[in-house]
């Protein structure tokens, strides 16, 4: 009785699991596979299964050979800077729109959404024509404004769902403690809104680390971040895709790790939006 | 003297009250003005720039023959075919995606939603597409499709499902195809995280009640399961179809496009009209269209989701 209980499971929880687990990571357990994998041994003999097939070559050639650590590093200014704008400015929009009810707010709010809906493409033109005439193109400055076209608005819904999630009551408590609105802000939501701020902050990092469609065109040969590096690694006359997938497995594990660390707390903050909003 | 001092007491309240109704009343505009400002500049006023210079001849590299065109641009675009080849692979391109990623999303949550050991681990690695770059998975995928050597071919040929390998991405009848399912596969992760969430907020007595009234698993699911996420999923869903139909890095990597215009999107061909012609007028034209196109779809499943939620 017991076995075909079990049996049961396997067949119709642990098996199907399984199937969609592999679906997700199997593409990308291949890239890792094959960036183990020597290049000349990818063209002989395929990808190699085994360790003992496996060898460093192409992570060595990757960071000895090309400036991809220089790479990381622009993805890594740009993102941060991204994450410092995008949190400063939506902060106390997110504030706002959660503790006033005031003439416009549901304009503005919706002025938000409506942002986040405008193609990229609507957007890459004119902003490559502006920072070309404030001389601005190829600078980290550029891709740090044209990445938080998305962030802010981004930021500006999560932070309003994590803030209106902490009871208006404690501000109210402060200020009759003395606090002024802004100190209580400062002093009581900040702190409670924290844990948001963070997942909120990473979000965004990770989406201006992997952008790729302003870095190529904002960017340059002075500001290449790691998304744009990694299709130059495509060889001259056949496609190295050693290399190429060891650079695809360097530049997508920071964030890949982030992301699985605040997933959980993320989730919450989308879904929560998407119901409320 | 006294009663004067009680009716000071009792109207004292009051002006303080509206002098602090008044404060806060400017006060939100304040705490917007940063985020409203950065928007307007960086979002809106580029924006605008995209709708004039829609209305311009305006080639990059000629920056001092613009002129007016008035809706030159435009009329060029309706009677351009690649505009009309490009429109119905969007329409495609949305209608083949979002469905596939929301079916596979569905799966994945209800089978994630199940109560077993390994639970946890398997939420966080069904996720993993979400986070990983575009550019990684269009190269990841062109490595998977390659003709000669890629994966996909290798196994289609041991399990003779296949008997030659299929040029995935530069058949053109295969190509957008291929492209789809690679943007199902980044996408459905999203939808199975947000499903999820739904599924959770689902009570279990309502299960226990129906399964005690004799309702089968698919009169559950159907009766009760669906109703509850449907919210989620019209969120869900409309969020995917503006980020679907607005995506284009993972084509431009996988085809540029190609071969030939079979993997032409709206906002691909606008952005390699920028790109390789310079032609600025004629791609922000393109791009103005798209934008109206997809606002006015937006809209109408707004409009008729807010009638719905008032039935």
């Amino acid at each position: 009785m017991r076995r075909d209980g079990f049996l049961k499971r396997l067949a119709t929880t642990h098996i199907p699991v399984a199937l969609v687990v592999l679906l997700a990571i199997g593409p990308f357990a291949w890239m890792i596979l094959t960036s183990l994998t020597p290049s000349d041994a990818i063209v002989a003999r395929g990808v190699s299964f085994s360790p003992a097939g496996w060898a460093p070559d192409n992570y060595v050639r990757l960071l000895a050979h090309t400036d991809f650590l220089g790479n990381m590093g622009h993805s890594l200014i740009v993102a941060l800077g991204t994450v410092a704008l995008g949190l400063v400015v939506s902060v106390t929009a997110a504030y706002a729109f959660s503790r006033f009810r005031f003439f416009g707010r549901r304009v503005l709010m919706l002025q938000f959404l409506l942002v986040n809906m405008f193609p990229v493409v609507l957007l890459i033109l004119p902003l490559f024509t502006l920072m070309r005439r404030l001389g601005l193109l190829d600078t980290h400055l550029a891709l740090i404004i044209a990445n938080a076209t998305v962030a802010i608005p981004f930021a500006v819904w999560m932070l309003t769902s994590y803030v209106g999630a902490i009871p208006k009551s404690l501000d109210e408590a402060a200020m009759i403690d003395g606090c002024s609105r802004l100190s209580a802000l400062r002093r009581v939501v900040l702190p409670l809104a924290l844990p948001g701020i963070i997942s909120t902050g990473i979000y965004i990092f990770i989406t201006s680390w992997n952008e790729y469609l302003y870095a190529l065109t904002l960017g340059g040969r002075h500001v290449r971040t790691v998304t744009v590096a990694i299709q130059t690694l495509i060889g001259e006359y056949q496609i190295e895709w050693g290399l190429l997938a060891a650079g695809g497995v360097v530049g997508a594990l920071p964030v890949t790790i982030l992301f699985l660390l605040v997933q959980r707390r993320l989730v919450g903050g989308l879904t929560q939006g998407a119901v409320k909003g | 003297m006294s009663s004067i001092d009680d009716v000071m007491a009792l109207e004292a309240p009051r002006p303080r009250r509206r002098r602090r109704f008044r404060r806060s009343g400017l006060l939100p505009y304040a705490l917007l003005t940063p985020a409203v400002v950065v928007v307007l500049v960086i979002v809106f006023a580029p924006m605008v720039e995209a709708l004039v210079t829609s209305f311009y001849d305006y080639v990059l590299f000629r920056p001092n023959a613009a002129k007016f065109v008035g809706f030159g641009n435009f009329a060029t675009l309706f009677d351009d075919p690649v505009f009309w080849t490009s429109l119905w692979q969007t329409a495609l391109w949305i209608g083949l995606t979002v469905p596939l990623q929301m079916g596979l999303g569905l799966v994945a949550a209800l089978l994630l939603n199940r109560e077993f050991a390994w639970r946890g681990l398997a939420r966080a690695l069904v996720i993993i597409p979400w986070a990983l770059p575009s550019v990684v998975i269009a190269l990841m995928w062109r490595w998977i499709y390659d003709p000669n050597i890629g994966i996909l071919n290798d196994l289609l040929l041991r399990l003779d499902i296949v008997r030659a390998s299929i040029p995935w991405l530069a058949d053109p009848d295969v190509a957008l195809y291929a492209v789809i399912a690679t943007l199902t596969w980044q996408g459905f992760p999203f939808f199975a995280v947000m499903i999820l969430a739904g599924l959770q907020g689902i009570p279990k007595s309502q299960y226990e009640a129906a399964a005690i009234d004799g309702a089968s698993a698919w009169r559950q699911f159907r009766h009760i399961t669906l109703p509850g996420i449907a919210p989620i999923l019209a969120t869900a869903g409309l969020l995917r179809t503006i980020w679907v139909a607005n995506s284009i890095d993972v084509i431009f990597v996988m085809t540029g496009g190609g071969p030939g215009y079979s993997t032409y999107t709206l906002p691909l061909f606008a952005f390699v009209k920028a790109r390789q012609n310079l032609d600025f007028g004629y791609g922000s034209a393109i791009a103005v269209t798209f934008t109206v196109i997809l606002g006015a779809i937006v809209a109408v499943c707004i409009a008729r989701t807010m009638r719905e939620v008032e039935r």
